[in-house]
């Protein structure tokens, strides 16, 4: 008997799992209202075009990652700061700076916290970003070195595998690094472009720059300034959300 | 009684075979001992015997020597012998390579007194997106000095794996991919950025923008 009533039931929710499957053909039975044009005898009918709904432009977002935090220090800066201090505190200016410009920003974290890599991805393909950029500190180098994934440019798909989601969104990238280029030479800051592998860049999808400040070394047009510098720290910062201003009416097309 | 049972004759003879005896045994003593000294002498210098045989007449290398400042590598072109072995040839490179990291006006300053503990050869694996790649993959063993030594930051250290990339496969054109581990073990960054967990193309070097000045 119990058999019979263990069968029963199987058969009832195969029953649900073809309804399930047949969903679209009932849906196909009852189909949307469409409005009859006039036509001349004999003729099919056809269809009225469908007006389209205005859309919502999806919100203009930008995803501010502060690289290392926790027990992950970083570079040993000049003082022997390390990085993740620098790091959060420009991450905190140029968060200020987007909001006074009425732009939505989303931090990985605003605090001394250990973050992983992979935490750090999901915050920024969870906000669906416009804009997302790493914020690293070195004391190598002079300027600001620009850093794009070092994956091949791919096209957009439904799923993209974790450890190369950025490759549908590398063309985007280069055209963002392109930007804040702009704006930092506007800025007299030398700059320099580069393609690296860097965690978890590979795996964030939108249009993504790892931004990295050196020192100034003191040139014909510059004057040394350590990375620790708060004026130094404010032009970049400045430069860089005048470019994010410009990516906003860029970054669709 | 048996003195007298032996004859002169006889005693002449034993004492004839223990003196033989005697000289044969100083004779083998001598022999022993010039073969001993001979090896000796074979064993010292069986290095530089060696070097003599495997090491070529000089050679002209390329080696991509990074510049911090303008992130750029530059090509220097060196005369050095290289051994006729793949492995200690690419040794060689990358020896070379560190030197001038370590020189004291270095655009790149690494001061780890030693850099590369190995260099290892493999069949490069196919790739999907690279078909045809029949080239070597060569597994680089560093260092764990060196990785110390290494300044922190994705700049320095990414210049730091793609001149060593870039000189290998501009002086050994077959290899194509390129692995890193640090004293023989599988590390996720070099000093806490560039990845080491992937395997990088050669080509990646290449057409780095930073490859031949890529700075402003």
């Amino acid at each position: 008997m119990r058999w019979i009533e263990a069968a029963a039931a199987l058969g009832m929710a195969a029953v649900a799992v073809a309804g399930l499957e047949q969903s679209p053909a009932t849906s196909q039975a009852q189909p949307p209202p469409t409005v009859q044009m006039p036509q001349s005898e004999g003729m099919p009918p056809v269809p009225a075009p469908v007006i389209p709904q205005p859309v919502q432009p999806p919100p203009f977002v930008v995803v501010v990652d502060a690289a290392h935090g926790g027990s992950d220090t970083g570079a040993r800066l000049s003082g022997g700061i390390p990085e993740k201090e620098i790091t959060l505190g420009i991450a905190a200016r140029l968060r200020s700076t987007l909001h006074a410009r009425g732009i939505v920003v989303v931090t990985t974290r605003q605090a001394d916290v250990n973050l992983m890599p992979v935490d750090r991805a999901q915050i920024a393909n969870r906000a669906q970003g416009a804009a997302c950029l790493v914020i690293h500190a070195t004391a190598t180098g002079s300027g600001v070195h620009l850093f794009t994934s070092s994956l091949s440019p791919t096209g957009n798909s439904r799923f993209l595998p974790w450890p190369t989601a950025q490759s549908a969104y590398v063309t985007q990238s280069l055209k963002l690094e392109s930007e804040i280029d702009s704006a930092l030479a506007h800025a007299a800051i030398p700059v320099s472009l580069g393609r690296a592998s860097v965690e978890p860049m590979d795996s964030v999808t939108c249009p993504e720059v790892a931004v990295e400040v050196a020192p100034l070394v003191g040139g014909h047009v510059t004057e040394a300034r350590p990375v620790t510098d708060a004026v130094y720290q404010k032009s970049v910062v400045d430069a860089v959300a005048a470019a994010l201003e410009q990516w906003r009416s860029d970054w669709k097309q | 009684m048996i003195s007298g049972m032996v004859s002169r004759a006889q005693k002449y003879i034993f004492f004839a075979m223990l003196f033989a005896c005697v000289v044969m045994a100083a004779f083998l003593i001598r022999l022993r001992n010039r073969a001993q000294d001979r090896l000796q002498q074979q064993g010292t210098r069986a290095p530089a015997d060696i070097a003599e045989t495997t090491a070529t007449a000089p050679r002209t290398v390329t080696l991509y020597v990074p510049n911090d400042l303008d992130d750029s590598l530059t090509a220097v072109e060196r005369s050095i012998p290289m051994p006729a072995d793949e492995n200690a040839q690419a040794r060689v490179l990358l020896e070379r390579l560190m030197e001038a990291w370590r020189a004291p006006d270095s655009t790149h300053p690494i001061n780890a007194a030693s850099g590369v503990n190995d260099v290892y050869f493999l069949a490069a694996p196919q790739r999907r997106d690279r078909a045809g790649d029949e080239g070597q993959m060569a597994v680089i063993d560093l260092n764990g000095a060196l990785a110390a030594a290494q300044p922190s930051g994705i700049e320095p250290e990414t210049l730091t794996l793609l001149s060593m990339m870039e000189t290998l496969h501009a002086n050994l054109p077959t290899v194509t991919q390129v692995h890193f581990l640090v004293d023989g073990r599988p590390r996720d960054t070099l000093a806490g950025h560039a990845d080491l967990t992937r395997t990088y193309m050669a080509s990646e070097a290449e057409s780095a923008p930073g490859s031949g000045g890529g700075g402003r």
